[in-house]
């Protein structure tokens, strides 16, 4: 399989066509001109409208529910509850535990509980109001600290360790030995608050069920082989009558990588009434079906030695999981797993257990798991270099992991690119003559990360490639490219038409992709974990690599001469000189089409278009197509959970944050960011750029906007995009994406990944710009005006002798 | 509109619209004599939409978002929260963006209705949608429409928008993806496109 074979980071055909080029996406045009279609776009036949009816309890037994009335209602169709789809499923094998509506209890507010089919949205709605629904409260849990000290009632039943939804414990050497000899250890406590996606499209689907017994669900998700899957086991549909697609996607950060509630009832609904059926969530639905990133409370202890050289780290983490798993055992082990880069520590400990509580579940959001311990352990380094007064990026530069190495914890590091982003955002930043030298209430702060490009684990396991990926030659020039990849916005489908056309040496339009369609294209398992440039990338490489050398055979032996003089440049196919010329020598003009006159034809030489190149290899070899895989090589460290975290490459980041701090109001304004990050290889840097900035933006507004929580009723704090406040064109700051090249080995041209990375260093580098600007460290997000301002009072009364009170974490 | 206001200030404005849109200059008229509203009872209405007169009927409290994308098949513009939060669904009424979502059909009576659509000039982009597939001024692409729409008013007001005018005139479209840097160079380049008569 394709893992095996390493393709390599040169350029197929001498020198690079469209890779390294700011190409336009595939779907530009369909965007700009608003024809691009999403899921609720979608209008079919006799459609029916549904809604959902959510649970007002964060924790209820439910005694009965009443919907004969609703079912009498003019213009309803269907009224479906927990019973007609009791089926547990959960992204996961192992922690199945969700159902599509609530059976005998509810665990959060907002859980769906009955669903109703009707002729349009307001009899949908109106017929929720008429389902009667008996509960009876439970204790609801709403702190993890307590679900943890207590479990009577459980939140699930059947459960050995009460409201525990995973525990991790892994060591790696004698950290406390290490500490014991360390010169010096720091301690502390770190609170990261709920943040959630707010993708601007709300979850959508459409099901619809044919007279041929296929069952097809249009879904806003971005693992539409995993929900086919999940649709099979809940609805009992042979997986082979269902069918998925992934339309056009308004964004989902991690927040459309679950199967939802949405799609099973919209399929249970169709098979019901006979009638499409489609469901789009309200912005306060999309609240509470969350998923967000998890709060994590987290202790930890870092040694190092007088030089600044790190010995030990030691974390205790309790992690907010909300009502169900989804994600959550992975986000257990990535709490800690992912901490061993971009710095090498000799000895380390993570202890980390995630509650259930009676909240919006939580699970993956860009930088899954590892963006809270990223924020502690940077903060905790900073106090570190501040304690043993070495420049905060010296410090960074003393301990680098560098490249093709081991982590402590196993896992295998090929290309590493963060020494030069430690060096890019400083020279950018003009950090030797401003840090630590701006006035009183400016600052800067540093912070670095790695984050995976791909995982090895497949979420079910199983022997067969997690990216696959078919084509199409045809006699008419053009190359169709099948592959299960969900774009999400990232631009997966583009980055496939630009590799293709690479490859084969055609022009970018001579590449079509079809992608995220369970009937056409071959499984690929999602856009999460950042894989998809990737695993897909090198998927399509071996796929071009099967087919390209019976196109050239049939080329050369038409003109009788070597293989090796026939080249393929942007959808001609030319005839070199004999010898073959060097790469360098091939000069063909940048927009040369099929039947366009190349430029050697003038010298004479031989040439063809693509389409009559791929009409002569059918002719001699039959109908011309190609598949291609990829999976990773094996990896992770040998012990339970050693895959998990094990990635074929990581991705690095460094920011410098510059951030004013206003003394009298306590509003910290983030001034500016510079964002370096190895990526590999920017296969089209102005899509880099973007995913940079795009993540430091969410970043910031992590640190300094955002709050995701329940008040004392387990009720949203504000279900809304004005209350949850993302940042707008006002509240962003200046992004400065700064790329740095690595060339990774197994990447597809030396390409990793640039959506999720970016994410991390922003947030600890707000803290440690703070702590430059005004000499306070924040350590519990977010970092409002309030907890600036009590700080600072800390600070004032610290100083004067007087004892400072203590900090309340939740202070706002 | 006032220039230079808060993401706030804009919101509530565009919210206010219901009860004060007669006040803004040149602005959509509820129907004088349209029969009051009972639900369920559809009413008559012609909307003047991308350059043509289009007939639908709507209830009276359907909201003009609802009435392009259900009635008329526009689905350019795009529903994120159908509360003025969010900015997708926004659409020039005579020339100034508005939030669809945040005005009844009625109220668009007489007015100019231009959505994503009506930019294109047959197959030709309109300069700001050129403009933003030359920045990859986007991402997913779902608040898309609004923001070219809110750079298409901004740039009717101001010819030759200054970066700060820009970042004014676009605070009240969210952009989750965090395209605004490219959002603006667009904004700029159309500018521009415009300036040169495209």
């Amino acid at each position: 399989m394709a893992s095996r074979d390493i393709h390599g980071i040169d350029a197929p055909w001498g020198a690079f066509r469209h890779v390294g080029r700011d190409l336009r996406k595939v779907d530009g045009l369909a965007k700009a001109t608003g024809a691009a279609m999403y899921t609720d776009d979608i209008a079919l036949p006799g459609m029916l409208h549904a809604k959902t009816l959510r649970s007002p309890h964060a924790h209820a037994r439910i005694r009965s529910i009443d919907a004969a009335d609703a079912l009498r209602l003019a213009g309803v169709h269907a009224v479906i509850t927990g019973e007609h789809l009791p089926v547990t499923y959960g992204i996961l094998p192992w922690t199945q535990d969700e159902t599509a509506l609530a059976v005998g209890k509810v665990r959060f507010v907002g859980e769906p509980v009955a669903a109703v089919a009707a002729v349009d949205e307001d009899a949908a709605n109106a017929a929720l109001k008429l389902i009667r629904v008996e509960y009876e409260p439970l204790h609801a849990y709403l702190d993890p600290f307590e679900s943890l000290a207590r479990h009577d009632p459980p939140i699930h039943e059947g459960r050995k360790d009460g409201n525990v939804s995973k525990h991790v414990h892994l060591a790696f050497g004698d950290v406390d030995a290490a500490l014991a000899e360390a010169d010096v250890v720091i301690e502390d406590d770190y609170v990261f608050h709920g943040t959630t996606h707010a993708a601007i499209e709300p979850h959508c689907a459409v099901g619809h069920y044919g007279a041929d017994g296929v069952l097809t669900v249009w879904s806003s998700t971005q693992i539409t082989h995993y929900v086919h899957r999940a649709l099979a086991r809940v609805l009992d549909v042979p997986a082979h009558r269902i069918r998925v697609i992934q339309p056009c996607l308004g964004g989902a950060f991690g927040g459309k990588s679950d199967p939802f509630s949405l799609e099973f009832v919209v399929a249970k609904l169709a098979m019901t009434t006979g009638r499409p059926v489609k469901m789009l969530y309200t912005r306060e639905e999309v609240f509470y079906t969350h998923r967000g990133r998890h709060p994590m409370h987290m202790r930890y202890r870092t040694g190092a030695t007088r030089e600044g050289r790190l010995v030990g780290v030691d974390a205790t983490i309790v992690i907010d999981g909300g009502a169900y798993s989804s994600y959550g055992l992975v986000t257990t082990y990535y709490a800690g797993q992912l901490l061993t880069g971009p710095y090498a520590f000799a000895t380390y400990r993570f202890d980390s257990t995630r509650a259930f509580t009676n909240k919006p579940p939580c699970g993956p959001k860009r930088g899954h798991g590892s963006v809270q311990p990223r924020f502690a352990f940077e903060v905790q380094l900073d106090e570190l270099a501040s304690t043993l007064e070495i420049d905060p990026i010296e410090i960074r530069r003393r301990n680098l992991l560098g490249e093709h190495t081991t982590t402590v914890n196993g896992q295998r590091i090929t290309s590493n690119g963060f020494a030069r982003c430690l060096d890019v955002v400083e020279h950018a930043s003009n950090w030797k003559t401003r840090h630590g030298q701006l006035p009183f209430g400016r600052g800067m702060g540093v912070a670095g990360s790695m984050y995976i490009s791909g995982t090895n684990y497949p979420i079910y396991p199983n022997p067969m490639p997690q990216a696959a990926v078919q084509l199409k030659i045809d006699r008419s020039g053009l190359v169709t490219v099948f592959t299960g990849a969900n774009d999400i916005g990232q631009g997966s489908n583009s980055i496939a038409q630009y590799l293709v056309a690479e490859e084969l040496g055609l022009a970018l339009d001579q590449v079509r992709v079809v992608s995220a369609d369970t009937d056409l294209c071959p499984v690929d398992l999602g856009a999460y974990s950042s894989r998809e440039t990737f695993m897909v990338g090198n998927a399509l490489i071996d796929a071009c690599r099967k087919v390209r050398p019976l196109v050239v055979r049939a080329v050369a032996d038409h003109w009788q001469v070597d293989p090796s003089r026939v080249r393929f440049v942007d959808g001609v196919v030319v005839e070199l000189d004999d010898p073959p010329l060097q790469p360098a020598g091939v000069a063909v003009g940048g927009e040369a089409r099929p039947g366009a006159s190349p430029p050697d034809a003038a010298a004479g030489r031989r040439w063809m278009t693509a389409a009559e190149a791929f009409q002569l290899a059918e002719a001699r070899f039959d109908t011309l197509g190609a598949t291609g895989a990829y999976n990773t090589p094996t990896l992770g460290g040998d012990y339970r959970g050693g895959t998990i975290g094990a990635a074929p490459a990581y991705s690095f980041t460094a920011h410098v944050v510059e951030v004013s701090v206003d003394v009298e109001t306590g509003r910290i304004t983030c001034e500016k960011v510079w964002i370096a990050h190895d990526c590999g290889r920017a296969l089209n840097p102005m899509l880099v750029a973007g995913q940079m900035e795009g993540s430091a933006y969410m970043g910031v507004a992590e640190a300094l906007m955002e709050a995701h929580g329940v008040n004392r009723f387990g009720l949203h704090a504000g279900p809304s995009l004005l209350d949850y406040r993302i940042p707008t064109t006002v509240d962003t700051p200046e992004l400065a994406a700064l790329i740095v090249e690595s060339l990774d080995p197994e990447g597809p041209y030396g390409a990793k990944e640039a959506g999720e990375g970016p994410l991390h260093p922003a947030i600890p580098a707000i803290s440690n710009a703070v702590f430059d600007a005004v000499g306070i460290r924040l350590k519990h997000l977010p970092f409002t005006p309030g907890k600036v301002l009590a700080a600072l009072r800390a600070r004032k009364d610290a100083a004067a002798g007087t004892p400072a009170p203590a900090l309340a974490g939740g202070a706002r | 509109m006032k220039r230079g206001m808060s993401r706030r200030r804009f919101m509530t404005s565009v919210g206010a619209g219901v009860t004060t849109a007669a006040a803004v200059a040149a602005a959509p008229r509820v129907a004088r004599g349209s029969p009051v509203a009972e639900a369920g009872r559809r009413v008559d209405l012609v909307l003047q939409v991308n350059g043509s007169r289009r007939r639908i009927a709507v209830e009276p409290r359907t909201t003009l978002i609802e009435a392009i994308r259900d009635g008329l098949g526009l689905t350019g513009t795009k529903p994120g929260c159908e509360r003025g939060e969010c900015g997708a669904c926004t659409v020039l009424i005579d020339g100034r963006p508005r939030y669809a979502c945040m005005m009844l059909a009625l109220e668009a009576e007489g007015a100019e209705v231009t959505t994503v659509e009506g930019l294109m000039r047959g197959e030709a982009l309109g300069a700001v949608q050129q403009a933003f597939v030359e920045h990859d001024a986007f991402q997913c692409g779902y608040c898309t429409s609004g923001q070219v729409m809110a750079v298409e008013g901004l740039l009717r007001q101001h010819a030759d928008p200054s970066l700060e005018q820009i970042r004014q005139g676009l605070a009240g479209n969210l952009c989750r993806c965090g395209a605004y840097a490219h959002i603006f160079a667009a904004a700029k380049k159309a500018a521009t496109l415009k300036g040169t008569g495209r």
